[in-house]
């Protein structure tokens, strides 16, 4: 960390690897969703429920909650600030409990570790604890190529994993299935051939959320029995004792954490909490926040090895893949505070309609428009940062106070800043933008500029409105009616009817 | 009280019946206003659009053009919005410290109209007359970054002969899509997102839908008037400028559109 300021262009996440980019702009990746019914269905229906659930919640806290928040966002911001400090600390931690800790620049050194880490157990199979990390990096790919199955033992991951389908939020990662389509992935794949001999569903299987539940429990107790090695993410690392914690609904991370003889967890190394009094902030911010609910069912913590008590062998992998760049940004660090509850996606209007794929990144929302450009570069993300009508419900209710929209704003400042360099000719919207600029900058050409806009009203001289705008106005014009420009600018009227007042101006 | 008119570019340049308006509210509430013509845009859409470059000289002007009112008032929460929470950074991002601070200050006294009206005059009653069914949209801006609150409800409530009818809270709370150039950039999810809160509108069966700002009444407005609903969208000045002797006027075409006004004559 020392080294993070010195003006070098630092490592971002490396292309090719990983989910952190989508194969389109958003705009168009947003069409498509858009024309979905019933994922704008499923969507609006799950993101009203879960939005109203956090309400309640946090709502009973009264005004602690703000007093919550702000005690979140200043831990992170220490972490942030001594994350050299508190890393060695964990690394220190963790190794005196017979743990092992491994560095990892970015998603090929992880994937390359945890691999390394697989093949040394002589293990062909590995069970999952839902974990983003390892989604951002694409590991059970990585895994895949090298003959290894990786399950996903979390509901939501295993009805995306079973569809051959791709998470769409970062807690509810199926949120975009409605219980009809999950029954008929369940029933397709659950006993198929490729899937490793797994328990098939009843055949008599019900949509009711009951039914599928039993048969991912009877489908996944097979699994957890069988496996020698389990891969997890972290929700926090307290720093004073190489404390691991994961937070979950389901109890199949607890199986996962305990069962198995090898534990890897696979963790962003912004992930620490200094002591286990932060921990506390953490554990009442992040349920509320994210399922609504006042303390989830299963929190697990584990130190180390203990002989004769769950793993044996434990690995902990730290994930740098782009955070050293986005921690080097003093307006974009704040990113860094995410404690992945997904509260962001469930208000945004932007991704209600949308839905997660349109972000083409396994962080989508508006965290997600803040994070992954920063994590790959703004050049390999340009359009995210666009992908909100910065309305601010994200900032309202982030429990770690990130100002998502400044940050947006922020990084359009830094997609625009990268085009100027070597667009020959600029671009149509720098050479409006210019222009705009231009007409604005001195009153006389302002009114000129507003008088000559009275041409527009050709455009609707029959109808008094204008239906069909030239471009840029073109993609106005599309959905709304655009209305005549006056026949007299507000200033010209002023001037005529109060010359005689001073206010003239320039 | 010295009131400048911030008139904001796209009244000026489009509605310019809404910047009659908020003269001839102030004006009937006793206040000396004066519109300094030096003003043309405060930079809001370069900033949001990633020009801060481009803006920063906008930023100067506006800094300039307003030095030395008492108050400086807009009928529009996104542009306050901006003077009050954007212009300090872009100005230091610019390592433009006299211009930071001369953006505080101006900060501190620039208002939107209702807060004007209700936090610093003190006012509910302003003595107006709309005899309409009219919902008001909270836009963004006015409700999350000004946090206006109830402001211009408190405002609306007390017209003479107004049958106000509110969105559901979480109708209200929804961004209508438009989101500066968002509605050009992202036109299909702001579309959509204009369908839900035009269904919203349409389900108060009001006449009218007002709010703080003409560029989100522009996108439902024009949505309105695309489906022919027969819906207007009126800006909260216009409403409050009307009088029983002197109606607020209605527009010539279209739902947002207008070039006569119920403003001063």
């Amino acid at each position: 960390m020392t080294t993070a300021f010195l003006g070098m262009p630092l490592p971002t996440a490396p292309r090719g690897v990983g989910m952190l980019r989508g194969d389109e702009p958003f705009p168009q990746a947003a069409r498509r969703a858009l024309g979905d019914a019933q994922l704008r269905r499923n969507l609006g229906k799950a993101t009203g429920t879960i939005r109203a659930r956090r309400a309640a919640v946090v709502g009973e806290l009264g005004d602690d909650w703000e007093r919550l928040r702000e005690a979140g966002a200043a831990i992170k911001d220490d972490v942030l600030a001594n994350l050299d400090r508190y890393l060695l600390q964990l690394e220190e931690q963790v190794s005196a409990r017979s743990g092992t800790v491994h560095w990892a620049r970015d998603a090929n050194e992880a994937n390359r570790i945890v691999l390394d880490l697989v093949r040394a157990t002589g293990a062909t199979e590995v069970v999952k604890v839902k974990s983003m990390a390892t989604q951002e990096i694409g590991l059970n790919e990585a895994l895949a190529e090298a003959g290894i199955a990786a399950w996903e033992t979390d509901l939501a991951e295993l009805i995306v994993q079973l569809g051959h389908d791709r998470p769409s939020h970062i807690l509810v990662p199926a949120i975009h299935r409605n219980r009809a389509e999950i029954r008929e992935i369940f029933l397709r794949e659950m006993g198929a051939p490729g899937n490793g001999g797994g328990v098939p569903a009843p055949p008599d299987l019900s949509d009711d959320p009951r039914e599928l539940a039993m048969a991912a429990r009877r489908h996944l107790r097979d699994r957890f029995l069988r496996a020698r090695v389990a891969i997890s993410g972290a929700n926090f690392a307290v720093a004073e004792t190489g404390t691991l914690a994961v937070v979950e609904s389901e109890g199949n991370g607890r199986m996962c954490l305990t069962l198995p003889d090898t534990l890897i967890t696979v963790m962003g190394l912004e992930k620490i909490v200094p002591t286990w009094r932060d921990l506390e902030v953490f554990l009442q911010l992040l349920p509320r926040s994210s399922t609504g609910e006042r303390m989830n069912p299963y929190t697990s913590l584990w130190t180390g090895v203990t002989d004769g008590d769950g793993p044996r062998e434990f690995h902990l992998v730290l994930l740098d893949n782009g955070r050293t760049a986005t921690l080097a940004d003093p307006a974009g660090r704040a990113a860094l505070r995410c404690i992945r509850c997904s509260a962001c996606l469930n208000v945004c209007p932007v991704y209600e309609r949308a839905g997660g794929h349109a972000y083409g990144s396994v962080y989508p929302g508006p965290i997600g428009a803040v994070l992954s450009p920063q994590l790959t570069g703004v050049a390999d993300n340009p359009t995210l940062p666009y992908a909100s009508t910065l309305c601010g419900a994200c900032l309202e209710v982030c429990p770690v106070a990130i100002d998502i929209p400044s940050m947006l704003v922020h990084l359009r400042t830094k997609v625009v800043d990268a085009g100027r360099r070597g667009a020959r000719p600029p671009k149509p919207e720098a050479m409006v933008m210019a222009a705009a600029g231009w007409a604005m900058a001195k009153p006389g050409r302002w009114r000129r500029a507003l008088r000559a806009a009275r041409l527009g009203r050709l455009l609707g001289r029959r109808r008094g409105v204008i239906r069909h705008a030239p471009p840029p106005l073109a993609a106005w014009t599309s959905a709304r009616d655009l209305p005549l420009p006056p026949t007299e600018p507000f200033r010209d009227r002023w001037s005529r009817t109060r010359g005689h007042q001073q206010g003239s101006g320039s | 009280m010295r009131v400048g008119l911030f008139v904001t570019c796209l009244v000026d340049g489009m509605f310019p019946n809404v910047g009659e308006a908020t003269v001839a509210l102030l004006e009937r509430l006793g206040h000396e206003v004066d519109v300094p013509l030096a003003q043309t845009c405060c930079g809001q859409m370069h900033i949001n659009t990633g020009y801060a470059r481009e803006a920063l000289p906008l930023l100067r002007r506006h800094v300039a053009a307003f030095a030395g009112y008492d108050a400086v008032v807009a009928p529009s929460a996104s542009c306050v919005g901006s003077v009050r929470h954007q212009y300090v950074g872009v100005a230091q991002g610019a390592g433009d410290a006299a211009l930071a601070q001369a953006a505080a200050e101006l900060a501190g006294r620039t208002y939107e109209l209702s807060e004007f009206l209700v936090d610093v005059c003190e006012l509910t009653d302003v003595g107006a007359s709309f005899p309409h069914r009219v919902t008001y949209h909270p836009t963004c801006h006015s409700l999350r970054m000004l946090r206006l609150g109830d402001a211009p409800l408190r405002l609306l409530r007390a017209v003479r002969g107004i049958d106000l009818v509110e969105l559901e809270p979480a109708a209200a709370a929804s961004c209508c899509g438009f989101g500066g150039t968002f509605a050009l950039k992202n036109a299909d999810t702001s579309t959509a997102m204009l369908a839900d809160k035009m269904r919203d509108v349409l389900a108060t069966r009001a006449e009218v839908v007002t709010s703080a700002d003409s560029s989100c009444l522009m996108h439902i407005g024009g949505g309105l008037s695309r489906l022919r609903t027969g819906v207007r969208a009126v800006h909260l000045a216009e409403i409050l400028a009307g009088t029983a002797s002197d109606p607020a006027g209605e527009p010539v075409a279209g739902a947002a559109a207008g070039s006569v006004s119920g403003g001063p004559r």
